[in-house]
């Protein structure tokens, strides 16, 4: 029953990585979009596209939090009290990120939007650079069972926790790359499409550079973990994800954005199913088994009945949210950012309606 | 000694011994990141059904602004939502940052409860989202059926965290063993343990209160100003009759809450008055300051026998002390639980004399009162429930010290032994300080814009 439990922790860290880095990922190309003219286009996609789902996306966050706090109490303990720099980070980011976004929306100058824009696009990328740190000190072995009994610093700014931390960034940006470029689609902006896709093979390349560079890492920093993942179940799940990613790459090329937002989400599940194969039985490697961290089967049992009843009302909901954002009823209207606050010029529709 | 010593076995954490030096810096951080999240909380219990409740009026009515006013609420709603949902994702990273060996022992025990939390915020996420996106876009009838799963996940998602709040108070649903560790876990009982119904109402009540007398507070503002149209009106009249029927009812559950937690917490009791010893027929004192050295509350207006009647609606019934548990097992700071409590009551009597008042006008003259006072009380009642409630939650938080786990486990064995703590205080009081400001700029840039452009002409006109 703690495996089960273990995935759908596995699951709610897939789709948040997913659905919610995907907007985390909006917020870097936001951030690099250059100025409000040049960018404003870029930005105001990323609004219109956003908008209606963050919050929903966000939510599988807590998701993952209750489940490992509820099913793996000793191992959310022992977790938040060593990590607790990069995870006041995170959770320091995502207040500035939510509000700021949320704000944007309505602001009424071009100087307005610019500061929220700011904060929004900086945060988006300290965001998952601490949690990804947060990951690669469980996963090399640095976090002791205990009260903050881990170093406060070492445990993350290491080789293998800075690997994963810019992974969990650029791969962000990689799958927000996609989804953009298939909403500037839906939109109606063609020239979009084209700045999207150019973004998400650029940033495809480089995860997959990062990802085979980081091997190397862990094999001199976490040896345990590089060689679970180079053999037995952690191999095959790690061959499966760079086949999805390089299928992924293959569908932005031709420009099949919607199914490649599928193959680009199976990239991700599955290097975290070889992670947990790769330090099966720990959960922290070394120190805390997954059948020791677990909680008792009464607590198991009837935390997988709520998650099934959770689930019952929840696919439904979330399938009616998709199909409504994907038949565009939710849309707005879509504009460049920085066009509210000052007269149209023929740029605005480069296409020539 | 007089009366029960209340003997307590206490848990051993399962991540051993904390030495932090910073409790207080911990605990002041957990408070003001409840004091930011509070206010949205109440909101989300209350503010949509109020919403729906106006997008009704106007599917009966076909009056305009009706609509006009629920669609831009529900604006106003999904902008609270959003900053909640932050909010209280920082909420959940804290439980385990600041308070690890609370998490990692008694997590197994209510954790469950975060769990049906947490779908009820993913689906109110989600249909939210759909009721602000899709005025104008969804036919009306279908529309305001989609803001009914929000009333509910509304309710749902708070009445969760409750149960843990009333489960910290009244820990059940488990055993313990010789040693001190827990063992047969059950966690059901423990979601729905004996202080959950009366926290449960009344927070709920507290959050309506909160809720629409802020809401009725703007359009208090515009009717001072001498603007009776529809629109002001109606933004009035609703959430004003709303807060104005809850503030009575909440006297009555309060009362309630009194009652449970004199039967299952004396010595909170024994701290909302400062009562130093097991007493029958026991006073309670107005104002005043509780002298540690002395035992005594002095510069008060003692009123004989008040606190009996209040706890157990007998002028003579014998009350607990402090002293029924040894000195480390009281609440430090008494007198901010004194007149946390004592702030509570003062605003809760007057909100609900003024809801008494304001009923009472409607059922003789079948109009709004006249006076200028009444509506400048009605401005000012949003920020008083809101520190009435406020004041609540220190009451009975701090009034639980020095436990997390009420006689199981005290804060100081469940807080993290990490460093840096003031840092994570200050950054955090800076971030909470600008949003804040944030979020008050632009609820005032969106009351400034004219009403009439939530309307569309094509509605309009019909």
């Amino acid at each position: 029953m703690a495996e089960v439990c273990l995935a759908l922790a596995i699951l709610g860290v897939t789709a948040y990585s997913v659905l919610g880095g995907a907007d985390l990922g909006g917020g870097f190309w936001d951030l690099t979009a250059g100025g409000d003219r040049r960018g404003g286009r870029v930005r105001g996609l990323i609004q219109w596209s956003m908008s209606p789902v963050w919050e929903a996306n966000h939510v599988w966050l807590i998701f993952v939090l209750v489940i490992l706090w509820t099913a793996f109490p000793l191992f959310f303990g022992s977790m938040m009290s060593t990590l607790y720099v990069p995870l006041f980070g995170a959770a320091f980011g995502i207040i500035l990120r939510g509000t700021a976004f949320a704000v944007r929306g309505q602001a009424a100058t071009i100087r307005e939007a610019r500061g929220f824009g700011a904060v929004f696009a900086a945060s988006s990328v300290l965001v998952p650079f601490c949690l990804g740190a947060a990951l690669g000190g469980i996963a090399s072995g640095r976090v002791p069972v205990g009260n903050a009994l881990g170093a406060p610093f070492e445990s993350w700014i290491n080789p293998t926790s800075i690997m994963v931390g810019v992974l969990a960034v650029v791969t962000g940006a990689y799958i927000a790359a996609v989804y953009l470029a298939a909403d500037a689609v839906r939109a109606g902006v063609p020239d979009l499409v084209d700045a999207f896709r150019r973004r998400a093979l650029g940033a495809g390349v480089v995860a997959g550079a990062i990802a085979i560079g980081g091997l190397f890492v862990l094999r001199s920093d976490a040896r345990d973990l590089f060689d679970g993942l180079t053999s037995g179940g952690g191999l095959v799940f790690v061959a499966l994800s760079a086949a999805f990613g390089i299928a992924t790459l293959a569908l932005v090329w031709t420009r099949r954005f919607a199914l490649a937002r599928w193959t680009a989400a199976g990239a991700v599940g599955c290097i975290a199913i070889g992670w947990a194969f790769a330090q099966s039985p720990y959960l922290l490697p070394g120190e805390l088994t997954l059948d020791a961290a677990a909680a008792p089967d009464a607590t198991l049992t009837a935390l997988l009945i709520s998650v099934g009843v959770g689930v019952l009302v929840l696919v439904p909901s979330l399938l009616y949210l998709y199909r409504l954002v994907l038949r565009g009823t939710l849309d707005q209207r879509f504009e460049a950012l920085d066009q509210r606050f000052r007269p149209l010029t023929t740029d605005d529709h480069p296409e020539g309606s | 000694m007089d009366g029960m010593l209340l003997a307590a076995t206490e848990v051993v954490g399962k991540l051993g011994e904390s030495n932090q030096e910073h409790l207080l810096w911990a605990r002041e951080l957990q408070a003001m990141s409840f004091i930011f999240h509070i206010p949205l909380v109440a909101f989300g219990i209350a503010f949509p059904a109020i919403v729906v409740f106006m997008e009704g009026l106007y599917l009966r009515t076909g009056q305009p602004h009706y609509r006009a006013l629920a669609k831009r609420w529900s604006k106003v709603m999904i902008i609270l939502f959003a900053v909640g949902v932050v909010t209280g994702t920082i909420l959940s990273f804290e439980f385990g940052l600041l308070w690890p060996d609370f998490m990692a022992t008694w997590g197994e025990v209510f954790g469950l409860a975060f769990g049906l939390e947490g779908f009820s915020f993913f689906v109110e996420a989600i249909f939210i989202a759909i009721y602000v996106y899709g005025w104008d876009r969804i036919p009306p009838r279908q529309h305001i059926l989609l803001g009914i799963p929000i009333v509910i996940t509304g309710i749902t998602g708070s009445l969760t965290v409750i149960a843990v709040n009333g489960w910290m108070n009244h820990p059940v649903g488990f055993d313990l063993n010789a040693a001190g560790e827990v063992i047969n876990v059950r966690p059901w009982e423990a979601l729905f343990n004996s202080f959950f119904w009366h926290e449960l109402t009344h927070m709920y009540i507290a959050g309506y209160m909160v809720c629409a007398f802020i809401v009725a507070g703007v359009y208090a503002v515009a009717w001072l100003r001498g603007d009776r149209s529809d629109y002001v009106r109606a933004g009035l009249v609703v959430p004003l009759t709303i807060a104005c029927l809850a503030a009575p009812v909440q006297v009555v559950v309060g009362d309630w809450a009194g009652r449970t937690v004199a039967e299952d917490q004396p010595v909170k009791l024994a701290t909302f008055e400062g009562l130093p010893k097991t007493t029958k027929g026991a006073p309670f004192h107005i104002l005043g300051w509780y002298d540690k050295s002395t035992q005594e509350v002095k510069w008060a207006i003692e009123i004989p026998d008040l606190l009996s009647i209040l706890a157990y609606h007998d002028p003579d019934a014998t009350v607990q002390g402090l002293d029924s548990v040894p000195a480390d097992d009281q609440p430090g700071p008494i007198n901010l639980v004194r007149y946390a409590f004592q702030t509570m009551i003062g605003i809760g009597t007057l909100l609900a004399a003024m809801g008494l008042f304001y009923a009472a006008v409607w059922w003789r003259r079948r109009r709004l009162p006249r006076s200028k006072w009444f509506f400048r009380l009605a401005v000012a009642a949003g920020p008083l429930a809101l520190i009435a409630m406020i004041a609540g939650w220190v009451t009975t938080e701090v009034g639980r010290q020095p436990w997390v786990v009420y006689q199981l486990m005290r804060v100081d064995n469940a807080v993290t032994d990490a460093g840096g703590l003031p840092i994570a205080f200050f950054v955090a009081l800076a971030i909470y300080a600008s949003l804040t400001a944030t979020v008050v700029w632009l609820l005032r840039r969106l009351a400034r814009h004219p009403p009439d452009v939530e309307v569309p002409e094509s509605l309009e006109a019909t």
